[in-house]
């Protein structure tokens, strides 16, 4: 099974960010491949570094953040050492990406008209009438109701699920070849989480997009993704095609995230299991030992050597464990 | 966002040590505390201390520069300056104090009963506040000074007082802004769950979560009432010995001819020292109680 | 203070109060009314009886029509605060020790008496303000002056108004300018030089008092270097010292405005996806932020005018300029009760309706504001 050359390869992207108690390493030696109209999940709690693997692609880091090794590669050309102007020619045109809450993340005082037709008129060199066109045809796809009035309201004018058809409609108006996604869904009531979720797999198909979903949702992922990303303090533990991942994960922390789902053929009284403690703090330097080993069930001795190494388990499977590998 | 375990150090939580150690580890406002602290102490005890004397006057010695004998010279009609800018300081900074005193229990008064009690009376006390706003304060300040200004001469203290009673729009504005906001908290609530009445809410609750808010305000508030006072100085409308007057005086002899600087720079001087003092020290007080904020 | 007088000022608040409960058609009908009648006060006064009459109808039917709800609320708030304007300041006049009438020749009672009948102005403050309401409506006249003899106060004031117009609207004008562009620059690039000039410039202002920066001013670049007239008015250059003087504390507050606002529109969200669009950082600041970072300071122009307006009062002194400011101080001292008044109604009007322009500003910059009624 040859595959094809990957659209998208993040090798070993470290980020870091300057703080007033020190420097945090938020992003550690992170690597995996997507392939064009592949769909990756990354999951993780608030604090793993998802969402900063994102903005490090992107090369939208805070002031405070800077990547400081890895590469990003779409296509063959490494992003991170693409100067501003490059990227921006990137951005929006070959990598689009879209956010959490759409209510902040539309500019309030502007048209949705007049923010939808930016895109294309800069990356596609098209004149405003033109662009309008694409834009109206666009949101029809993602079904927004007289799409051509639409493009005269203002995003307070519309409703928390509208809004985030809008944001997919305008990451998608110039083709892009990659859609980051970034909690597109946390901020939607669960049904319509599910609309959005099934229009995101439609448009993949249609346009063989692939797709990076960042979400700290499994039932989210579990539903949508081929392989998944699981990562804890800043790095990947376990890298899994999502269902073996759930049927049979590898890493303690996984486990426990699968268990601690509720659900809905559990006994009606069964307890939710929270995984005990906090995650680790990421200003105290490289780590000396498993990062997970204060919370984690299966401790031993050889946990705390070291900071285990992310290893291969089996096809298509990574872990970064030193137990071996039978079922929890 | 991301809990951390709690190191073996504690880091205080509780926002009041927060504030202090912001506090203390602003360097400006300290030296700004220091500088008022000094100017204060200068103005109400040198001139005793050194048996200053502003009234006397000595037509030989008109316009001297500053010397030995007059260390910030003499005036136009021979009076010692420097006594005249210390015990004008004594006036300029007693306004301040009571001005903001008042402003302080008027201000604090209204704006608790206004967020306390919320609704309709909420509304129509605010309603007064706004009408208020609108007026260009400084016609409220002169036409009050005017009710005022013959007792002036003999007793100071009235006008302190008015100048007072335009300053509290503002501190009962902030006081009722926190107050509604601190009266939906959940430990307010709570408190009242456990059977506690409006009084014990009031004193146990609010008023230590307004205090902050109310220093800050009324440390901002000396230096506002400061210049609103040497204005009316300056306009000839004020007290009689203050640096906004000495001011009005300097600039009244200007002439191509002969510049006496030691009449502007003086009073002008410590006057800005002074209020550039307090505001940095107002400044950081707010840093301190919420560094995030703007206003 | 008398019964009356106290019950007459309470009535007043309580109006104000209950302009606060109107339903919104009551709120469209007196604002339109009321602006009508603003409107023909100012026409009469600059067309005749017929221009006003026609002013007023015009302006009610346009405002009753398309009028935004902000503005026409503010309009129904306008009148009964100018009447309780006039009222609060006749009746601080009347208890302010000293009158007009003392001092002059004023031999006996029957003088006096005299006196007070031909300016109008009774022991009462109640019915001096009746008097005084009546000549303004029905004559169109802000009434005689007591001190300058034989004049008006409406022709005293107006060759002062665009001398203190002209003041006003160059010190705002500068302050603005200057306050956005140092204080959006500030805003983009902390800490940079710019950051440290708006800082002192912002300490600078807000503790010397206008009335000191004016004359340091005066003395260094009139008397010094001879660069500009030390007073008067007249030409451009007599423009200048007094309009940075009054514009300096507003610039440096503005900067700090606009320097916060910059601030927080740069960290908000959207301004993220702007640039996840691929839009340069120019276009990303320009298209995006600017209407956010400027919004707090369009808020600020409403107060900022009024406290150009007052400290036009000392600027006028200082540098001899004749404006309204001059007339307002003294009459203050003088006891001349109209001049007084005429000045606070006209200052309290410039203001409203400046203010009202400001809120028609926001409303055009934040479409949010717009859907509210």
């Amino acid at each position: 099974m040859a595959l094809p050359a990957p659209l998208l390869a993040v090798e070993g992207l470290t980020t870091e960010f300057r703080s007033e108690e020190g420097t945090v390493r938020a992003v550690d030696s992170v690597s995996f491949t997507l392939s064009s109209g592949e769909m990756l999940g990354i999951v993780g709690e608030s604090g793993s570094g998802k969402s900063a693997t994102s903005l490090s692609i992107m090369g939208l880091l805070p002031p405070r953040g800077r990547v400081i090794a890895g590469s990003v590669a779409l296509g063959g050309t490494d992003l991170l050492t693409l100067g501003e102007a490059e990227l921006c020619r990137v951005r929006g045109r070959r990598i689009a990406m879209i956010f959490q809450d759409p209510m902040t993340a539309l500019n309030p005082y502007l048209r949705v008209g007049e923010q939808l037709v930016e895109g294309p008129m800069l990356h596609l060199g098209l004149g405003e009438r033109e662009a309008e066109r694409r834009a109206v045809a666009l949101l029809d796809r993602v079904r927004i109701p007289d799409a051509q009035a639409r493009l005269r309201s203002y995003p307070h004018e519309l409703s928390g699920g509208m809004r985030q058809r809008v944001m997919i409609a305008m990451a998608l108006l110039c083709d892009p070849e990659l859609l980051i996604a970034d909690e597109p869904t946390t901020a939607l009531d669960v049904t319509v989480q599910a609309q959005i979720l099934d229009l995101v797999a439609e448009l993949r198909r249609e346009r063989s997009l692939a797709i990076l979903l960042i979400t700290h949702d499994l039932g989210v992922v579990a539903s949508t993704c081929e392989r998944v990303l699981v990562m804890y303090a800043g790095r990947v533990v376990e890298l899994a095609p999502a269902r073996e991942l759930f049927e049979n994960p590898l890493h303690p922390y996984t486990a426990a995230l699968t268990r601690s789902l509720p659900r809905l053929d559990a006994a009606p009284a069964r307890r939710l299991e929270a995984i005990a403690g906090l995650p680790p703090r990421l200003d105290r330097g490289p780590f000396t030992e498993c990062s997970f080993a204060p919370r984690c069930a299966h401790v031993h001795d050889a946990c705390r050597v070291a900071d285990p190494p992310l290893t291969a388990a089996g096809p298509g499977r990574l872990r970064r464990c030193v137990l071996p590998l039978s079922p929890p | 966002m991301t809990e951390r375990a709690l190191p073996s150090r504690e880091v205080s939580r509780r926002p009041s040590a927060r504030a202090w150690r912001r506090l203390e580890q602003n360097r400006l406002a300290r030296v700004s505390l220091g500088i008022v602290a000094l100017m204060t102490l200068a103005c109400f005890l040198l001139p005793a201390l050194l048996h200053l004397d502003p009234m006397t006057t000595h037509p030989a010695f008109r316009h001297q520069p500053p010397s030995a004998a007059h260390w910030f010279g003499t005036d136009g009609l021979g009076r010692d300056y420097a006594a005249r800018v210390l015990m004008g300081g004594q006036t300029s900074l007693l306004v301040g104090l009571v001005a903001t005193l008042t402003c302080v229990v008027i201000g604090v008064l209204y704006g608790a009963a206004a967020g306390y009690y919320g609704g309709k009376v909420d509304e129509v006390m605010m309603r007064f506040v706004d009408f208020l706003y609108g007026i260009p304060y400084m016609f409220l300040v002169i036409l009050i000074m005017l009710m005022f200004s013959e007792s002036a001469r003999g007793n100071p203290l009235p006008v302190f007082v008015a100048l007072g009673l335009v300053e509290w729009l503002t501190m009962a504005r902030v006081v009722r802004g926190q107050v509604l906001t601190l009266r939906e908290r959940e430990f307010v609530l709570a408190a009242r769950l456990l059977g506690a009445g409006d009084f014990r809410v009031i004193v146990r609750h609010i008023v230590p979560n307004v205090l902050g808010i109310v220093t800050v305000y009324a440390t901002l508030t000396v230096p506002t009432v400061i210049i609103l006072e040497s204005f009316l100085s300056f306009l000839g409308l004020g007290l009689k010995l203050s640096w906004g007057q000495l001011v009005s005086e300097a600039v009244s002899v200007v002439n191509p001819i002969a510049f006496f600087w030691w009449l502007l720079a003086f009073p002008s001087g410590f006057l800005a020292l002074t209020l550039l003092s307090l505001n940095v020290v107002g400044d950081g007080l707010r840093d301190a109680v919420d560094p995030r904020g703007q206003r | 203070m008398s019964a009356a007088e106290g019950l007459t000022v309470a009535a007043g608040v309580a109006v104000l109060g209950a302009v606060a409960w109107l339903p919104p058609r009551a709120t469209r009908v007196l604002g339109a009314l009321f602006g009508g009648l603003v409107a023909f006060a100012v026409g009469r006064a600059v067309w005749g009886v017929t221009g006003g009459v026609v002013a007023g109808l015009a302006l009610a039917a346009v405002l009753g029509r398309y009028g935004p709800a902000t503005v026409l609320r503010r309009l129904t708030f306008l009148v009964p605060s100018l009447l309780l304007l006039v009222f609060v300041t006749t009746l601080l006049m009347y208890h302010a020790p000293g009158s007009p009438f003392a001092g002059e020749k004023v031999a006996s009672a029957q003088v006096e008496a005299a006196l007070r009948a031909h300016f109008g102005i009774p022991h009462s403050a109640v019915e001096f303000f009746g008097i005084y309401l009546r000549r303004l409506l029905v004559e169109g006249s802000l009434g005689p002056s007591v001190k300058v003899q034989g004049r008006t106060v409406e022709a005293l004031l107006a060759p002062a108004l665009p001398v203190s117009l002209t003041l006003g609207l160059l010190a705002l004008m500068l302050a603005s300018a200057g306050g956005l562009l140092l204080g959006i620059h500030a805003g983009l690039k902390p800490s940079s030089w710019s950051d440290s000039v708006s800082t002192v410039l912002s300490a600078l202002g807000l503790s010397l008092p206008s009335f000191v920066i004016g004359s340091v001013l005066m003395v260094v670049f009139s008397l010094q270097l001879h660069w500009f007239p030390v007073a008067g008015w007249g030409g451009f250059r007599q423009l200048v010292l007094p309009s940075v003087t009054l514009a300096l504390p507003y610039a440096a507050y503005i900067a700090r405005l606009a320097r916060g606002g910059t601030i927080e529109v740069m960290n908000e969200d959207f301004i993220r996806t702007a640039r996840a669009k691929g839009l340069s950082e120019t276009a990303v600041v320009l298209r995006h932020a600017l209407k956010g970072a400027i919004l707090p300071v369009v808020s600020f122009l409403g107060p900022a005018a009024a406290g150009i307006m007052t400290g036009s009062f000392v600027v006028e002194t200082l540098f001899g300029i004749p404006g309204m400011g001059q007339w307002f101080v003294r009459g203050a001292i003088n006891r001349d009760y109209s001049v007084v008044l005429g000045t606070a109604l006209v200052y309290a009007t410039l203001v409203t309706a400046f203010n009202l322009a400001v809120d028609l500003a926001y409303a055009w910059l934040d479409p949010r504001i717009r859907s509210r009624p």
